[in-house]
């Protein structure tokens, strides 16, 4: 069979359009490389936050919640409100449904206020999980702290040792749900929901193993600090000038 | 505003986690080791006086035993899991040794000491009893009939040798339940390395007032003259080890008090509102303070028989009630203020669910039941002591 120069365009063109249609909802969906090119031991995630850029508008929240299906009352994210006055050792914080719809105007508009995301602090010597009785919730070797829902018994001893009181026990599956870094998207390529969704890029997945993540840059020049120090837990979100009144 | 909060509570926190079936887990197992322990001052300690409590002692401890793990299970959000913690237990985590100190305390400890120290007495009621009766003690003998004076030695030598183990696994059995909460980092009202030992004193206490109401009861019920010696010296033990409980309470109050330290503020707050009633007033003034004077008086003072019976009785009751609180009060207490320190939240209990009043009345009464059929089973006094009645 003879191949004229115009088969040759009109068959190149459609598989362009293919090609660019394919590449198109890859991008749209979030479609996946393949799942062999992910070894977990070439990373370790965390979380840089910076709270300036944080504005409270409650995007993160709305988008774990739907990306991870979290039961209404539950937050595997939340953003609190900090209002501190001076010379008073205790802030005046509030999230009202976990900045699920963003924040009301403040009643205090005089004193010092600003907007602190919350997350599980994917610790590297987790206390949840030191006290899991089957070891149910690990830290994965890519450094993310998981739950395995097959296996949690759901006795809540690793709610009861969170320091952040970022666990709960799932209404419905009654095992303990808490943040996993959106684990089914950053093995595939893509950052977390909250992170996608931030308008303001407050919130940014980093892989502290990658040598050209801006992590790096970001901890040497700024001054970080992670939440609650003193529980040594090694955490992995990292906050940008952190207020001494943030618990 | 969210209703029963006060302050600020991460949102996660508003709900609490463990339940009035998790107050129930140490009350229970604190009753075990404390009647363990009462019943070991006979056999190791060698006190006479409080011999007529002995076996009494031995199947109120199995009673309680049977019912332990019950809250736990029916606590978990998939009991159906709970034997992974046998198969694949988590070695870093306190909680996955409870299936194994459990197993090793029912089997090794007492279920072991209760057979020996009962054998010739199953051996003679197997021969001596009709039906389905004797079919229950011949199963009992576990096929060893022999009650030659040799065998019966090898029997108090076995059973010496249990109880002396039997005293450290008590202490390990509730020293461990007050590890559990005790090595939470996370929360400043468990953490403390005092609550493994404040936990096992609180054990003793509950166990042997537990032992000694018991008794009392049950030889009203066999029309029986209770044994004033060993009541007295019960209520003895019971008054030492009372105040050493109070002393390592208050040390624990002191220090924390003394320290302030970042939690004090929030802690102190609640203490003074929320848990006022069941901690200062159940707890320590009702639950501690009153039955020590009680008990504190006989020892000062000469009473008649019925007088110390009726202090002893009173005390007794309100001790139990106290260190009911006791539990309580550090579960729910644990619960109520926000690890952020700027918040409260309330425990609502439910009544006819899961983990609800009534199952915890339930399982509370269980015990109760059992006990009646241990002792039908296994009458703890003497035969001729019973016929005298």
């Amino acid at each position: 069979m003879e191949i004229s120069r115009r088969d040759l365009f009109s068959a190149g063109g459609k598989l362009l359009i293919l090609a660019s249609v394919g590449a198109t909802l890859e991008q749209i969906t979030g479609a996946a490389p393949p799942s062999e090119t992910y070894r977990m031991a070439d990373h370790w995630w965390g979380m840089i936050i910076d709270i300036d850029k944080c504005i409270g508008c409650g995007n993160c929240v709305r988008a774990c919640s739907t990306e991870n299906k979290v039961p209404s009352g539950y937050f595997r994210t939340w953003v609190e409100r900090y209002e501190v006055s001076e010379g008073n050792p205790n802030p005046h914080v509030e999230s009202p449904n976990g900045a699920m719809d963003g924040f009301p105007p403040s009643v205090h508009p005089e004193l010092k206020s600003f907007f602190v995301p919350k997350l599980c602090n994917q610790c590297a010597d987790s206390p949840c999980v030191q006290v899991c009785p089957v070891g149910a919730t690990f830290v994965s070797p890519d450094g993310a702290v998981l739950v395995d829902e097959t296996y949690c018994l759901g006795c809540r001893y690793c709610v009861q040792a969170c320091p952040y009181g970022c666990r709960y026990l799932h209404p419905e599956k009654e095992t303990v749900d808490k943040c996993s870094l959106c684990y089914h998207r950053i093995t595939k390529g893509l950052t977390t929901a909250c992170c996608e969704n931030c308008p303001t890029g407050a919130r940014q997945l980093v892989d502290f193993k990658n040598q050209k993540d801006p992590v790096h840059e970001f901890l040497r020049t700024n001054k970080v600090e992670v939440l609650k120090p003193y529980m040594a837990t090694h955490a992995k979100v990292y906050y940008k000038d952190l207020d001494g009144s943030v618990r | 505003m969210i209703p029963g909060v006060d302050g600020f509570m991460y949102p996660n926190e508003v709900e609490l986690q463990w339940s009035l079936l998790i107050v129930l887990y140490p009350y229970i197992t604190g009753l075990v080791a404390g009647a363990f322990i009462l019943a070991s001052l006979e056999r190791v300690f060698k006190v006479e006086a409080v011999r007529p409590t002995y076996r009494l002692a031995l199947l109120t401890a199995l009673a309680f035993l049977l019912v332990a793990p019950l809250p736990l299970q029916l606590h978990l959000g998939h009991p159906e899991r709970s034997l992974e913690m046998y198969l694949t237990p988590h070695r870093s985590s306190a909680m996955a040794m409870f299936g194994f100190v459990y197993l090793w305390y029912l089997t090794v400890v007492l279920l072991l000491e209760i057979w020996l120290d009962y054998r010739a007495d199953i051996v003679r009621l197997s021969q001596t009893t009709r039906g389905f009766l004797r079919m229950i003690y011949k199963a009992l003998t576990l096929g060893s009939d022999n009650l030659s004076p040799g065998s019966r030695i090898i029997d108090d030598k076995v059973g010496y040798t249990v109880t002396v183990i039997g005293v450290p696994s008590a202490f390990l059995l509730h020293g461990y339940v007050g590890f559990i909460f005790g090595s939470i980092k996370a929360n400043p009202w468990w953490s403390t390395p005092l609550m493994p030992i404040v936990f096992l004193f609180s054990a003793m206490v509950s166990g042997i007032a537990a032992v000694l109401l018991l008794y009392m009861a049950a030889m009203k019920v066999k029309k029986m003259a209770i044994d004033m010696r060993c009541l007295d010296t019960i209520a003895k033990y019971l008054f030492y080890t009372f105040v050493i409980d109070f002393t390592l309470e208050m040390l624990d109050l002191i220090h924390r008090t003394y320290e302030a330290d970042e939690s004090f503020r929030s802690l102190d707050f609640m203490v003074h509102t929320r848990l006022w009633w069941s901690h200062v007033v159940l707890q320590i003034i009702v639950g501690t303070l009153v039955p020590l004077i009680m008990l504190a008086a006989p020892q000062l003072f000469k009473f008649a028989a019925i007088t110390r019976r009726t202090l002893y009785l009173s005390a007794c009751s309100i001790t139990l009630i106290g260190i009911f609180a006791m539990r309580w009060n550090i579960v729910i207490g644990g619960q109520l203020f926000s690890k952020s320190f700027l918040g409260y939240t309330s425990y609502k209990m439910e009544f006819a669910a899961r983990e609800g009043l009534l199952t915890a009345v339930a399982l509370m009464l269980l015990p109760f039941v059992i006990f009646g059929v241990l002792v039908k089973l296994l009458p703890p006094w003497p035969e001729k002591e019973a016929g005298r009645a």
